[in-house]
């Protein structure tokens, strides 16, 4: 019995909130891992992406409620996502033409294009606050709990709790599903094998005929919907802010790096890694070791939660000192 | 300099011939920031004594009163002490009405006010390191000292049969100096803090937070933090994962705000806030509503008060100049004197005008003690049935 109640503790406490985060973070460096991979830039402009998106999918999801649809027990922002991903992405396109294009003709050093998506950030960033304002922004509606503490507790008679909420089990579900479509895309369809193809040699790909118009368009449309994915998971899960979502790109760019610029794989690596790091390295494990029969003088806590975001960048800079490229090998331009 | 000598000469003359002063008083709030909620109720509690004084005629014969805003941040230190270089040196304000978060306001004191003499009267600036502050007698503030939040936070706990707690803070100077002080004097009652853990304000996430805090464990959870930031996300973890249901609010978290988050969900919560109650308050709170906002929104009164104390110490000094009004501000804030209430400063300005002494009662039943600072009433507030409703003051 101590046992279990040691085990759904943990699971509580730490397995299912870093999981959820831990997806969340590894959506939004998939999108930051392609876009360097292929289009060869650091994009800084990501954080306010997903924050611009998410706010489209907030004001669909109001005017859904307010034409009284909903989706049952799910979240009603999920039905305002496919459009909420093609509005942003049209943004993203038309960024594209207005600023990117333009270094990409000249041939400009990926710093300068880097500086360009800092700008771009800041465009996006007053566009966000113009667009829905810099208050908190709770959307999330339908049922709470998949399971709740309370309803756990009557099941099974254990002390300790056990909660899901549906946003976390949705986030999951959708990221698992999205990693699973992009993997097919990449590896079966043409269009996807000539993405990698651009991204592995540039003049080698335009030799054979690959259309690279066509490869950076696909890039922008798949980076920003992994964006708006990740961003409208994330406000589902906790809430929008649009403050938030330009902190959030310090873990995001921390995963994307450890798990190796440009490798899909070592982006949701790198996401649990961070997720799970900030999490279990700051947990007490008073409670469990006292299931466990010990008797600890202390809180068995090996740093403060203050640290958390050290946590982060520890790891990233032993990353970089002993394997630069990452732990799944990605690309340095 | 001989131009500059002139100039100042004749600046003197016409300042001279015009017996009227008029007031320029700076307002230094966080109208953006972790606590840009409360700052609009705060403005308008210093706004309705200017205005107040203004239209009685009776400010040193017949000023007017003109309220600058400045925005501190509330959490950015060099922010706000760019903001109050800005009344100081280019407004030249000649009193200020602030600042609103004790970090920033322990900045602008050092950094601007104090070296160009200029007097501040902070409404809700709480952190016990403002009571030793090297201040030159320009500071002063209505707000307690959260040494004393503290105390009264350990009595309330204790009272309600609650013996070991945990505490989250929020990691600056006022979320510090509270848990500190609240630490201090819950173990001296007997009581025990499982964890006494910070948090920072804006981050991603707090599961992290949450799950420290749940494994230290804990008859209830004191939140020291704000409600518009990491405080609220503390909260909704904890609640949501089980790990605590009762929860005990400091100043920055007890607002209308916490309650429109979280509703009934706060059943078994309590919490205190600085606030006055008797004859002054309930004063007060129909003057803001005549003029349009609420008066029992925090630290609104103390605003009103910290504005009313400046204006009504120059009329007692006859003199704009803070270096000159500073040592009248104790004089008209404590007793002896006639009792003055809010809605009474025409009256007040005449009765000083005329040599008489007054004792400021004002809005939260102002009594400065110390280095010039509140004493500090306390109301104690529960969260039964999702609505904030006042239990007792102490």
């Amino acid at each position: 019995m101590d046992l279990l109640n040691a085990l759904v503790a943990i699971l509580n406490f730490v397995v299912i909130p870093a999981a959820a985060y831990g997806a969340q973070l590894a959506l939004g460096a998939l999108g930051v891992t392609l876009i360097y991979g292929i289009l060869r830039f650091s994009n800084f402009a990501h954080g306010d992406t997903m924050a611009f998106g998410t706010a489209i999918v907030i004001l669909l999801t109001w005017g859904l409620q307010a034409l009284g649809i909903g989706f049952g027990p799910l979240p009603t922002a999920l039905l305002a996502l496919p459009l909420g991903i093609a509005l942003t992405a049209a943004l993203a396109l038309l960024t594209d033409r207005w600023v990117y294009r333009h270094y990409r003709q000249v041939r400009a050093a990926p710093i300068v294009v880097v500086m360009a998506s800092v700008g771009v950030m800041f465009v996006m960033n007053g566009l966000t606050r113009l667009v829905i304002g810099v208050d908190e922004i709770q959307f999330a509606d339908g049922a709470r709990f998949v399971i709740s503490v309370p309803q756990f507790k009557a099941m099974t008679g254990l002390t300790e709790g056990l909660a899901l909420r549906t946003t976390q089990a949705i986030t999951l579900v959708i990221a698992a599903l999205s990693v699973w479509a992009l993997f097919a895309f990449l590896n079966r369809t043409r269009a996807g094998k000539a993405m990698r193809a651009y991204a592995d040699n540039e003049d080698l790909a335009l030799l054979s005929g690959i259309d690279p118009d066509r490869v950076v368009r696909l890039t922008w449309i798949i980076a920003t919907g992994l964006a708006v994915l990740a961003g409208t998971l994330y406000g589902l899960d906790k809430s929008f802010k649009a403050f938030n979502y330009f902190q959030i790109l310090l873990p995001v760019f921390a995963a994307a790096i450890v798990g190796g610029l440009g490798s899909p794989l070592g982006a949701i690596a790198g996401g649990f890694l961070i997720a799970f790091s900030e999490v279990a390295l700051t947990y007490p494990w008073k409670k469990i070791a006292e299931y466990l029969g010990f008797e600890p003088a202390g809180l068995m806590q090996m740093l403060g939660t203050e640290y958390k975001l050290a946590i982060s960048f520890v790891i990233l800079i032993v990353v970089l000192l002993v394997r630069p490229t990452g732990l799944f090998r990605g690309k340095a331009y | 300099m001989n131009r500059f000598l002139i100039a100042t000469a004749v600046v003197a003359l016409t300042a001279g011939g015009a017996l009227a002063q008029d007031v320029k008083l700076g307002v230094s709030l966080g109208f953006t920031g972790p606590l840009e909620s409360m700052a609009p109720s705060m403005l308008k509690g210093a706004e309705l004594a200017a205005k107040e004084a203004s239209d009685s005629g009776k400010l040193l014969e017949g000023g007017t009163v003109t309220v600058v805003q400045a925005d501190n941040t509330c959490a950015d230190a060099a922010a706000s002490v760019t903001a109050v270089e800005r009344l100081v040196t280019s407004e030249k304000v000649n009193g200020i009405v602030g600042g609103m978060c004790s970090g920033e306001t322990i900045a602008s004191l050092e950094r601007v006010a104090v070296p160009n003499g200029m007097v501040m009267i902070a409404p809700s600036a709480t952190s016990p390191a403002l009571s030793t502050i090297d201040d030159k007698g320009f500071f002063f503030r209505t707000a307690p000292s959260d040494a004393r939040q503290g105390e009264v936070m350990a009595d309330i706990i204790t009272e309600r049969g609650i013996k070991n707690v945990a505490v989250t803070y929020t990691n600056n100077d006022y979320g510090k100096g509270l848990a500190d002080s609240f630490a201090e004097a819950f173990k001296a009652k007997g009581g025990s803090i499982t964890i006494n853990a910070p948090h920072d304000d804006g981050k991603a996430d707090y599961s992290a937070e949450v799950a420290a805090l749940a494994s230290a464990g804990g008859d209830a959870l004191v939140v020291a933090g704000y409600v518009d930031q990491g405080g609220s996300g503390i909260v909704r973890g904890s609640l949501d994962s089980g790990a605590f249901d009762t929860f005990v609010f400091t100043d920055g978290m007890v607002t209308q705000a916490l309650v429109d988050k979280f509703g009934t969900e706060l059943e078994h919560s309590f919490g205190q806030n600085p606030s006055a109650e008797g004859e002054g308050r309930d004063a007060f709170i129909a003057l803001a509503r005549d003029a349009g906002f609420e008066g029992s929104d925090a630290f609104a009164a103390e605003s009103y008060d910290a504005a009313a104390l400046i204006l009504l110490a120059m009329q007692a000094a006859k003199s704009t100049d803070p270096r000159v009004y500073k040592d009248k501000v104790m004089d008209v804030a404590n007793a002896p004197g006639e009792k003055i209430m809010p809605g009474q400063l025409a009256r007040a300005l005449e009765l000083v005008a005329a040599g008489t002494d007054i004792d400021y009662v004002g809005a939260s039943a102002v009594e400065l003690v110390g280095p010039g600072e509140s004493a500090g009433s306390y109301r104690e507030v529960e969260f039964k049935g999702g609505t904030l409703t006042p239990v007792r003051t102490r």
